[in-house]
Formats: structure tokens, sequence, C-alpha cells
């Protein structure tokens, strides 16, 4: 047996622990992205190899919540692809103008500076007041880090810049308050979105929709996994909803493909169609 | 040379390697069959231009990876800009958008790594001209799972940092220039079945 499939065979026994133990099912995640967080654990706790782990995983809880943090680190920004929210702005939103009511579903929000970007947006495009936002997330730490709505002033400047480049109509400053070295997303806009624990792994679908966004979220799932969430997506959208998702990920490699129509193939756009 | 084959080359290149590449790709047969897999440290809102020069001088197909994308023998991959490159046990491309590694997104060292653990002794990792010290790592995991290793020779590179740091880990197996480079890829002995599925 290659070393390789020695760390591989290792790596499944770890991840069936976690599962058995806590019921945290990441088996069904893109392997190289989990590997390399365990390995970082590792290093992190002097453990030796991926076998050494499995016994303290399963005795120590505390140690596992150690290394759950580990898993769920999440990198994201506000307006992230300032196009995308741009193309969301000048080709969906007149589209979404056409419902009485809105519900809008940000699958898989972390620590929430996209919700907030997709709230601003829909603050500015009028649509506040008929629309539902949900935000989700299967980590209770991220959660609760998107409710309180906190966040570093380093990137501030980035953020802004993206905030104009997607067509952003006043200043960005004006939706939170600066102080103490960090932004604070001001109160009204945080009454706009509802944050909820969901589990794509796991979970059902829990509402009907007309607007899906799931960025970058899906690139960590294994290609089963990507078919049973995209398979909720679909279930949850109602018939010519709207499906955003990263601007480096499709449908392409996906069975539901047929069932969506690219509106926006740089931004990656989709409208349910069947 | 040895009589190994190989299933995939790995190669990490940064400040000037753009020209290395160029010149590397110019000599490839066009009935080259393994994949060749670049990663480059890109300006973060590159948005393809790089692709296109490259299409141009390559007798292979060149393109930008797609998440869950099938690795295919014949193609050169380049992940696009702001995000890692990884790869999966089935031959698919994984695109992640942690953390900079080495204050680099794509980064060298996460993608050799993740392809050593899946092409073992079969992959070949080759280090180009840099100016920071990212591959290093890669390069000792890579040779840790038995794969060839090569770096750009130093005196050589526009850059020699990047070079320097991989040879100085003791992981290197040949430093080669440019020239060798290309002789050493097409006297390849190479797999003919490089692009199947084995799982």
């Amino acid at each position: 047996m290659k070393l390789s499939d020695i760390e591989n065979l290792e790596i499944d026994l770890l991840l069936e622990a976690i599962f058995l133990r806590y019921g945290y099912d990441f088996r069904s995640y893109a392997r190289g992205s989990i590997r390399r967080r365990i390995l970082q654990f590792m290093q992190m706790t002097g453990v030796g190899s991926v076998s050494e782990t499995i016994p303290k995983i399963i005795h120590d809880e505390s140690f596992f919540q150690q290394m759950a943090r580990e898993f769920s680190i999440t990198v994201t920004e506000m307006f992230r692809d300032p196009q995308m929210f741009l193309a969301l702005r000048r080709e969906i939103v007149p589209l979404l103008k056409s419902y009485p009511y809105i519900k809008v579903w940000h699958a898989g929000c972390a620590t929430g500076e996209e919700a907030y970007s997709l709230a601003i947006l829909i603050e500015e495009e009028k649509l506040a007041e008929r629309t539902t936002f949900f935000a989700t997330d299967f980590n209770d730490n991220a959660l609760e880090k998107a409710k309180e709505g906190i966040f570093s002033l380093d990137y501030v400047q980035q953020y802004s810049q993206n905030y104009q480049q997607a067509g952003g109509k006043i200043s960005l400053s004006d939706y939170y308050h600066a102080n103490y070295g960090a932004m604070a997303i001001k109160s009204a806009l945080k009454k706009k979105i509802t944050f909820a624990n969901h589990n794509l792994v796991i979970d059902q679908v829990f509402t009907e929709t007309h607007l899906i966004l799931c960025r970058n979220v899906m690139i960590y799932f294994n290609k089963e996994l990507q078919e049973r969430v995209v398979g909720l997506f679909h279930e949850s959208l109602v018939y010519g909803g709207f499906l955003c998702l990263g601007t480096k990920e499709s449908l392409l490699f996906s069975k539901y493909q047929n069932k969506f129509r690219e509106i926006d193939t740089k931004n990656k756009i989709y409208q349910k169609i069947a | 040379m040895d009589n190994r084959t190989y299933k995939a080359i790995a190669i990490g290149g940064s400040a000037g390697s753009m020209d290395v590449l160029l010149r590397l790709f110019a000599c490839l047969p066009k009935k080259f069959s393994l994949p060749i897999i670049v990663v480059c440290h890109l300006h973060p809102c590159d948005e393809g231009g790089l692709i296109e020069v490259f299409t141009r001088h390559a007798p292979l197909i060149v393109k930008e990876v797609a998440d869950k994308e099938l690795i295919q023998a014949g193609h050169i991959y380049f992940p696009p800009a702001n995000y890692h490159l990884l790869v999966e046990r089935d031959r698919t491309f994984a695109l992640s958008i942690d953390a900079k590694v080495n204050y680099s997104r794509p980064s060298i060292d996460v993608f050799f790594e993740s392809a050593a653990a899946v092409w073992g002794d079969e992959l070949i990792g080759i280090i180009l001209t840099g100016a920071n010290k990212d591959g290093a790592a890669g390069i000792q995991v890579i040779k840790k799972h038995g794969g060839l290793t090569i770096a750009q020779d130093p005196r050589e590179a526009a850059y020699p940092a990047m070079v320097q740091a991989a040879i100085d880990t003791g992981d290197v197996d040949q430093i080669l220039c440019t020239e060798e480079i290309c002789k050493f890829l097409q006297m390849l002995p190479v797999s003919c079945t490089g692009h199947v599925i084995e799982e």
C-alpha cells in the first residue's frame, strides 16, 4: 500500500469516528481541503499521525471542539466578486420586482459578510419591504458572529471599493458604525436577516424561495454531496427562481444542469426552468 | 532517465516564470499524454489573460480549471486567480478560498501537497523562478511520497529565491536549466493510460 493510500485510510477512519461520536459528517467533503485542515490541526496540536488523533477525538470532547473550529474556518468578505452583485442588481432585481413577496435564502453564510452585502442590495433596490431573508449555516459559532454583525475595520477599504463596484448607491459607511477598530452593522440592517442553523449535509428544504445564494460552499463538497445540495436548491426554488453560485462554480457536472438556464455565464447566475 | 511511468506533472512558478513556461510549452510534442498543471502566482484580478497567451504558444489545450472538472491528458491547466487548487482522488480538481498560504492564493505548496497525496510516486514536481519560498514545502511532500522533483537551475532563474528554497530542503532530485527541462519532458516514458480513472 502506498503512503498516500495509508493516509487516506486513516482519514476515512477519523471522519467515521467523528460522525459516529458527534454526528458531524465531513465524510462527503472534498478530500483535499479537509485533509489539509486535518494535517494543519495535527501540526498545531503536535499529534504525530492521523491515527493517533482518533482516540483523542473519541475520548476528549474539547479536543474535538478544537478540531471542529479548525474545520470550519471560513474566509469571506463583503461584496466579494462585485461584478456578480452588479449583475444581480441589473439583471435579476427587475425580474424579482414582479413578485408580490420574495423569499431569499443565503445558504452557507458563515460569518455573514456576504449576507449583509445582499441585504444592502435588497434595501437599495427597494425590495426590503416585501422580502424575507434567511441566512443559514451549520456552524453555530459562525452564526453567532454573523448575528452580531461586527467585523474588523482592516478590510473596510476593500469592502467599500467592492461596494462601489457592485453599483452601491450611497456609501458603505452609511450601513455601519465604526468604533474601536471595528465596523458594527447598524441594527436596522441586521433586523432584515433571519439567521438560522441549517446543515446542507443532512437537513431538508425549509421554505419555498425565489433567490438562493450559495457561493464558494460547494467547492468544499464532493460530487455526491454537491448533487444533494443542488437538489435541495432545485426543490426550494419556485419555477423561474434564481440560483447564484461562486464565479468558479458551475452546474456543468451536475445532473440538474438541464433544469436550470444559465442567465449570466460569467457570474454563474442560474434560473430554474424545469 | 529512469524507467518509471508518470501520471501527471505539477509545475510551480512565480516572478519571471512566464518566459520559462512559454519555452517549455513550445517544446512539448503534440501528443504529450500527461496532464500538466501549473500553479502560478497571479494578480487576484487576472481574468484569464494568461490562458489566452499560453494558448497561442502551446501545442496542447490550455484551460482554466473548473471546480470538479476531470483531469485529462494532453491538457495544460491553470487555477483561476484568487483560488487555491487541489486534486481529489477521483482525478478531479477542487478549488478552495481558504486563507492565503505563503501570502499566495493559489499557493504552490497547497497544490503540490494535494497532488502528491493523489499521484504519489507517479508525480513529477517542477519548481521554477520566483521571489518567495512557496513550493519548497510542497517539493518535500512530493519527494516523501516517492515522486520526482526538479528545480530550475538558480543560476538561470530570473528570481532564484524560490528554486533555492526548494533546493535547500535537500529534496530536489534534479537541477536543470530550461533547455534541459524541455529535453526531459520530450523524453518522458509516458504512460498511455495516464488519463484513465482507476477507482
